[in-house]
């Protein structure tokens, strides 16, 4: 379950974002998760609310952004939208599919105060 | 009554807070999420809130989940590079065959360069064991209920094993074809291993790990005859997958292949002590001219 250990980086990252930029608590984090990602959001949002307790995001909501997968087709030499790895070229049905994007796990945004 | 579940602490019971309420909505109520706030840590950090007026503000992050992580690999690449060392993360399920494999790799290349191993299981010491059997230095390292090895845990190993310089150090990761994917250790390859006695769909089921890696391994195949493994089949998922994957197909046991193994070894060195050279030079020219200096 390697989104407990992600979700534990989350809670650092707003630990140390909260002594650089002088607030207490978090209301609200936005993260970006791409759909080729190696994490499930459900998944994260499970680790997120069991471990939160006792941190300053203890009673934080969490925004998960879906960012769509991309990828450059070396066959048709176009970039195309894909939802799996394993995904054909939408256009041309070729299997060489370089992902070029929607691999992302970002903190975006918190609010905090 | 306390919510057991998101623990947002209500005093008294109101009509948002009766049970069977849906647990992510109080938190777009910033009505009551200050009431509630305000029960719940009463003597912490909510005493600093002005009731009305919010002091809520967005910080803009951009910042990476696995960035403590990669730091630290980059720590760890740094380290691995300033003394020329070619580290490989080994990754599978269990029971591919890593550990055969790398008892018979490290037993075979010790003689002709250094060699060291670092071990990652959730509990014993049984491979390292296996792998200092060999006489090759190994430790073990127990990720307790951890699912995989971070860069943190491999930076600590790799210096409490005071690693030669030109070697090559092989991490053998906790046997998962998931959790290890996404976690940078600062190798210069991941190597995934399948062996066919597995299902050869396995590239298209664990797509993360065949797209992380620059080599898939095919183990065991002394054993296909007694097998219907599709080999083509499984390369054309993994392909499909990574498109640049590198397959070397082997037994460790009976050991064929391994010479396409320890080719591929021997060739991702190179540039590794190509660089080293030039540093070293550098270095040299440099002692060189304060020589020149004095006389």
């Amino acid at each position: 379950m390697h989104e407990m250990a992600l979700t534990e980086g989350v809670l650092r990252l707003l630990e140390d974002q909260a002594a650089a930029q002088h607030f207490e608590r978090v209301r609200k984090v936005w993260l970006e998760i791409g759909e080729l990602s190696t994490v499930d959001p459900e998944a994260l949002r499970f680790c997120f609310e069991a471990i939160r307790a006792g941190t300053l995001a203890e009673d934080a909501a969490l925004e998960i952004i879906r960012t769509p997968g991309r990828a450059y087709c070396m066959d048709c030499s176009k970039a195309v939208r894909v939802v799996q790895r394993y995904d054909s070229c939408p256009d041309c049905g070729g299997d060489r599919l370089q992902v070029t994007g929607g691999d992302e796990m970002r903190v975006k945004e918190l609010e905090v105060e | 009554m306390m919510c057991t579940v998101c623990g947002c602490g209500e005093g008294t019971s109101t009509d948002s807070h009766t049970h069977g309420h849906d647990h992510d909505h109080d938190h777009d109520h910033d009505h009551d999420h200050d009431h509630g706030r305000d029960l719940h840590y009463g003597t912490g950090a909510a005493g600093v809130h002005v009731p009305g007026m919010s002091q809520a503000r967005l910080v803009k992050i951009e910042q990476d989940i696995l960035g403590y992580n990669d730091a630290y690999a980059a720590e760890n690449r740094k380290l691995f590079a300033d003394k020329g060392i070619l580290v490989l993360n080994l990754v599978s399920s269990p029971g591919s065959g890593k550990t055969t494999l790398l008892c018979r790799t490290v037993a075979d290349l010790k003689a002709r360069l250094s060699v060291a191993v670092i071990e990652g299981d959730q509990q014993t010491t049984f491979d390292a064991d296996r792998i200092r059997a060999t006489g090759v230095p190994a430790l073990q390292v127990n990720t307790g209920k951890g699912c995989h090895l971070d860069a943190h845990m491999v930076g600590h190993a790799a210096r409490k094993l005071d690693l030669a310089d030109d070697s090559v150090l092989f991490v053998e990761n906790v046997g998962n074809l998931v959790c290890p994917a996404g976690f940078d250790l600062g190798e210069a390859a991941k190597v995934v291993i399948l062996s066919v006695t597995e299902g050869e769909d396995k590239p298209l089921k664990y797509p993360d790990m065949f797209a992380a890696a620059e080599v898939m391994i095919l183990n065991k195949i002394d054993l296909l005859p007694h097998l219907s493994f599709d080999v083509e089949k499984c390369v054309r998922y993994a392909r499909k997958i990574n498109p640049a994957i590198r397959l070397i197909e082997l037994s460790a046991t009976s050991g064929h292949g391994l010479d396409a193994w320890y080719g591929w070894i021997e060739k991702k060195r190179q540039p590794i002590l190509a660089e080293r050279a030039v540093a070293l030079e550098a270095k040299l020219a440099a002692v060189r001219r304060n020589l020149g200096a004095e006389a």
